[in-house]
C-alpha cells in the first residue's frame, strides 16, 4: 500500500490505511499475547495493537467494527482473578493484560426447514432438547461482548415466549462466547437465530403493502415504464428528475400521495 | 479512556471560539460555501478522485488506457500467485454445478437462487461465511413498496443520485426486483422494523422522493447476512460452503468457456481444481486496497479479488475509477477509525474546525467538496490535529447542536453515536469528534448486464465487485438491495445456463499465461503478485526485521 504523499513543506509521519505507527513522545504499554510480552503504543485496539507486533490475522479478523463477530477475546489482567470478555476491535489494550482470541467454538446446529416448521416454541424445544439442561448460572450472559441478556433470551424461550427472545437476542453476532462458557452445554446464539427466524416469518405481522406490490409487478405493471426510462436520454431524465414531488417528511406512513399518479 | 491530555488541551481551543460561533449560528451566518470555480479547484487539487496526481492509464488488458488510482491500476496489472504451466489441471478436485466465489449477502442470495433448482452448489470464501461488507451495512434497504411510490421513482432517484452516469438496465433490474427481495427476506424470516399493523417503516434518506429506507434496527445488513447464512446452513445436501478457501484464479476450457476456479486453502496452503459448469463472482469491494492511504469502513477482506480474476480472464468494467468517499470518518478513538459519522451531525449544524478551533469550510458541502477540504486543512494548511496514532484528524463541534437544538437533542437524535462513543469515555454532547474522510464503497467493478451475464460464458458476477449499478454515486440503501437483486439474478442465470446442458471440455489457464506475456509486452517487470487476498497491517520496524531480502526457506 502506499504511503499518503505529502506535498507540505515538513513533512511528518502519519498513519496510512489500519497501519499504526507509534508517533514521537507516545507512550508504550507491554501486553501479553498467549503469555507472550509485546510492547504497543497505549490507545490501540487490541487487533490494531496485535498486527502493530507483527501479527497478520487470518481468523479472528473480520469487519472490524464489532458486528460480525469474528474477534472475540478473553483476557485477564494483572492482580485480578476475573476475566474478561471483549471484542478485540473494540476493546483497547491495557497494561499488563493477558489475552488470547477465540475465534471459532464447536456449536452444534440443528438443521430444518424454515417453510414448513410448526411456528411453535415446542418446535425449538424439539431442535434442542439441551435447553433444559440449561442451569441458569448466568455464564452466558457475563461472556456476552454485546451485552445480550443470553440466560434471559434462553429463559424466553423455555416459557414460549418467542418474541420477547428475538427481541432479547436481536443484538447478537454468533460469537459464540456464550456457548462457550455454558455449563449446561448449550448453543445459544444458533437457538437464538431459529427463534428470530420464526418470529419474523410468523409472528410478526406481514407488510400487505408490500404483498401488494409484488403482486403488481409480477403481473408485469411497470415493464413499459421501466423499458421507456432505459432509453429515455439524459435532458428528459434530468426534467423528470427535477419534477420529483416530495413525500412530506412528517406525513404519516400510506398517507400521503403526489399529484401526479400516472407513474405509480 | 477519552481523550488524552494533549487533545484536551486542543479541544479548549475549540471551546473558546465556540460562543462566537455559536452565536453566528443562531443569527444564520455560516462559514461561506464555495462557488463552482472554487469547488472545481479543491476538487482537483485535494479529492482523490479528480487528483491527477496518483491516478495512471492502466497498460494491459481489456480497458488498457482507462486512468485509475494507482492502487487499481498496480492490481490490475498483477501476475497470479500460480505459475499456470505448472499447474495440473486433470486432477479435479471439487466437480459442481455452480461455484460461486464469496460468501457475503450476494454470494450467499446466489448460493440459494442456485440451489433452489436442485443443483449442486459450492460457495468458496476467504474467510468466514458472512464476513463481508454486507454484514457492516447499518441504514437500510431501498424498496419502493408504498402505495405512493414505484419502481418508476426508485429508477429516476438512484439515476439522478447517480449523475445520470449508472448502466440503465441494471437501475431497471434493481428498481423492479427491490420489492421482491424484500418480499422474499420476510418469507425466510427475516426480521423487519414494522409498524404495529405490519407496514413497513420506511424512512427518507439523501437523495430520496419517497420513504424507502427499509431497515432492521441500525444493523439491517448484519440482520440480512445472518438470516441468508442460516438458510444456507439449512441446505448443507445442496450448498457446500469452504471457508477460508478463496478461488485465486478462474479456470476456461479449451473453447472459451468458464469452468470454475482454483482454490486455495490459506491455512495448509493447499489449492485445489474446482470445475464447475458455471461460476458467481461475488468478492466484494476494495476499501482495503487504502487508496492514497485512506482508512476504509469496509471489511477486512474487501481487496478486489474478483476484479483482479475477471481482468485477467478478459472481462472488462464499468465506472472503476470511482470511488466513493465519505468526508467524516471516525479518525479518534482508535477502535472507531474510519467508521462513519452521519452527515445528520453537520446537517444539525455542528461545525467543522481545525486545530486552532477555526472553521475552515461550509459544513454542508457536496459530499466529494467536503472531503476534498479536509483533506486540504490537513496536508496543505497543516491544521489538523494528530492523534496518538499519527492519524490526521479535525473537529466536529458536536456540543453546539444541544446548544443551537436544546439540552439533550444529541442523545434524542443520534443515539447510536453517543453511545459509540460514551463507550470509548467520550460524550459527543460535551466533546467535539475528531473526523476524517474514509474510503466507502467501490462504485465501479466488472462489466455485466441485468441478467449478471459477464462477456465469458458462463461466468456471472453480483455485488460490489461489480459496476453499473450506481454510476458514479451510489445512494444510500441501494448497496443492499444491489446484493440481493442482482445475487438472486446470479443464481438464477447461473442455473438456467447449466439447466440448458453444459459441455466442458478441458480445462486451461491459457488466459493467465496469455495475460503474463502482455505484461512482459508492455514492460511491467515486476508486476506484483494478486489477488493479495488479505491486507498486511506490519510496520515498517517489523517488516525489516522479516529480512525478506535474506531469507532462504526451509523446506
Amino acid at each position: 500500500m502506499s504511503k499518503q504523499e505529502c506535498s507540505c513543506a515538513t513533512p511528518r509521519q502519519v498513519a496510512t490505511g489500519d497501519r499504526a505507527i507509534l508517533p514521537e513522545g507516545a507512550r508504550t504499554i507491554p501486553i501479553y499475547v498467549m503469555g507472550k510480552r509485546y510492547e504497543v503504543p497505549e490507545t490501540l485496539t487490541i487487533m490494531k495493537a496485535m498486527e502493530f507486533a507483527g501479527f497478520k490475522f487470518l481468523r479472528g479478523a473480520g469487519c472490524r467494527g464489532g458486528i460480525c463477530g469474528a474477534c472475540p477475546t478473553v483476557y485477564r489482567k494483572e492482580g485480578d482473578y476475573k476475566l474478561y470478555f471483549g471484542l478485540a476491535c473494540q476493546t483497547v489494550v491495557e497494561p499488563n493484560m493477558y489475552l488470547a482470541q477465540i475465534p471459532f467454538y464447536p456449536a452444534n446446529r440443528a438443521q430444518y426447514e424454515i417453510d414448513t416448521i410448526k411456528p411453535a416454541a415446542e418446535s425449538i424445544h424439539a431442535l434442542y432438547p439441551e435447553l433444559f439442561r440449561c442451569v441458569a448460572c448466568n455464564n452466558c450472559t457475563k461472556a456476552c461482548p454485546m451485552g445480550v441478556e443470553v440466560l434471559d433470551y434462553i429463559s424466553a424461550i423455555k416459557q414460549g415466549d418467542i418474541a420477547r427472545a428475538a427481541r432479547l437476542s436481536f443484538d447478537c453476532i454468533q460469537c459464540g462466547m456464550c456457548a462457550s462458557r455454558c455449563m449446561g452445554e448449550l448453543p445459544q446464539y444458533h437457538i437464538a437465530q431459529l427463534t428470530r427466524r420464526i418470529y419474523g416469518k410468523y409472528i410478526q405481522p406481514r407488510a400487505e403493502h408490500l404483498e401488494k406490490r409484488v403482486a403488481e409487478i409480477e403481473s408485469g405493471k411497470y415493464d413499459a415504464t421501466l423499458k421507456d426510462l432505459q432509453s429515455m436520454d439524459k435532458e428528459k431524465l434530468e426534467k423528470l428528475y427535477k419534477e420529483r414531488e416530495r413525500e412530506p417528511d412528517m406525513a404519516p406512513l400510506g398517507t400521503w400521495m403526489p399529484k401526479d399518479t400516472q407513474y405509480l | 479512556m477519552g481523550y488524552t491530555p494533549e487533545m484536551k488541551e486542543l479541544i479548549k481551543r475549540v471551546e473558546a471560539t465556540r460562543p462566537a460561533r455559536v452565536e453566528r449560528a443562531r443569527r444564520g451566518e455560516n462559514f461561506p460555501a464555495l462557488s463552482l470555480e472554487e469547488r472545481a479547484v479543491v476538487l482537483e487539487k485535494f479529492h482523490p478522485d479528480y487528483q491527477k496526481e496518483g491516478r495512471r492509464a492502466v497498460r494491459v488488458g481489456r480497458d488498457k488506457g482507462l486512468v485509475l488510482p494507482d492502487e487499481i491500476a498496480t492490481m490490475l496489472e498483477s501476475r497470479s500467485m500460480l505459475r499456470p504451466d505448472k499447474v495440473d489441471l486433470t486432477k479435479i478436485d471439487f466437480d459442481t454445478d455452480v461455484l460461486i466465489v464469496g460468501a457475503g449477502g450476494g454470494g450467499s442470495s446466489a448460493a440459494l437462487l442456485a440451489s433452489n433448482s436442485g443443483l449442486k452448489v459450492i460457495m468458496a470464501t476467504k474467510l468466514r461465511h458472512g464476513d463481508a461488507n454486507t454484514m457492516m451495512a447499518e441504514g437500510g434497504i431501498q424498496a419502493a413498496t408504498q402505495e405512493c411510490d414505484s419502481p418508476f421513482y426508485h429508477y429516476l432517484d438512484t439515476i439522478g443520485g447517480g449523475h445520470f452516469t449508472n448502466q440503465p438496465d441494471l437501475v431497471a433490474a434493481l428498481a423492479h426486483d427491490a420489492p421482491l427481495s424484500i418480499a422474499w427476506l420476510e418469507s425466510l424470516g427475516m426480521i423487519f422494523n414494522k409498524l404495529p399493523d405490519g407496514r413497513l417503516d420506511a424512512r427518507h434518506f439523501g437523495g430520496s422522493s419517497r420513504k424507502r429506507m427499509n431497515s432492521s434496527g441500525d444493523m439491517t445488513g448484519a440482520e440480512i447476512m445472518r438470516v441468508l447464512r442460516d438458510e444456507v446452513r439449512n441446505r448443507r445436501d445442496r450448498i457446500t460452503v469452504l471457508e477460508f478457501c478463496p478461488a485465486v484464479e478462474l479456470l476456461l476450457d479449451e473453447t472459451g468457456k468458464c469452468a470454475g476456479a482454483i482454490l486455495y486453502n490459506m491455512e495448509t496452503r493447499e489449492f485445489f481444481i474446482a470445475r464447475a459448469k458455471a461460476v458467481v463472482i461475488a468478492t466484494g469491494g476494495n476499501g482495503r486496497l487504502h487508496i492514497k492511504g485512506f482508512a476504509t469502513t469496509n471489511h477486512y477482506g474487501a481487496t478486489m479479488d474478483g476484479v483482479v480474476m475477471c481482468y485477467r480472464a478478459g472481462v472488462g468494467t464499468t465506472c472503476l475509477p470511482s470511488t466513493q468517499y465519505h468526508p467524516t470518518g471516525v479518525a479518534y478513538p482508535e477502535q472507531n477509525v474510519g467508521l462513519l459519522i452521519t452527515e445528520k451531525v453537520r446537517g444539525l449544524g455542528a461545525h467543522v474546525l481545525n486545530n486552532e478551533g477555526e472553521q475552515f469550510c461550509f459544513p454542508l458541502e457536496p459530499r466529494d467538496v467536503e472531503s476534498a477540504e479536509l483533506i486540504k486543512e490537513a496536508v496543505e494548511v497543516q491544521k489538523a490535529v494528530l492523534t496518538p496514532t499519527g492519524r490526521y484528524g479535525l473537529w466536529l463541534d458536536s456540543p453546539m447542536i444541544d446548544l443551537l437544538h436544546g439540552e439533550g437533542t444529541v442523545r434524542r437524535e443520534l443515539p447510536a453515536k453517543f453511545i459509540q462513543f460514551a463507550r470509548h469515555g467520550i460524550d459527543i454532547s460535551k466533546e467535539p469528534m475528531l473526523v476524517y474522510p474514509t474510503l466507502h464503497y467501490q462504485n465501479g467493478g466488472i462489466a455485466i448486464n441485468a441478467d449478471c451475464e459477464t462477456v465469458i460464458p458462463g461466468l456471472y458476477s453480483a455485488g460490489e465487485c461489480t459496476g453499473g449499478v450506481h454510476g458514479e454515486n451510489r445512494l444510500m440503501g441501494n448497496s443492499l438491495q444491489d446484493v440481493i437483486t442482482f445475487g438472486r439474478r446470479a443464481g438464477v442465470s447461473a442455473a438456467a445456463y447449466v439447466k440448458k446442458g453444459v459441455e466442458l471440455k478441458k480445462l486451461t489457464l491459457d488466459h493467465v499465461a496469455g495475460y503474463e506475456k502482455e505484461l512482459a509486452e508492455a514492460g511491467i517487470d515486476n508486476p506484483m503478485v494478486a489477488p493479495i487476498l488479505l491486507p498486511d497491517y506490519a510496520t515498517d520496524e517489523v517488516a525489516s526485521r522479516r529480512m525478506a531480502e535474506a531469507i532462504q526457506e526451509a523446506e
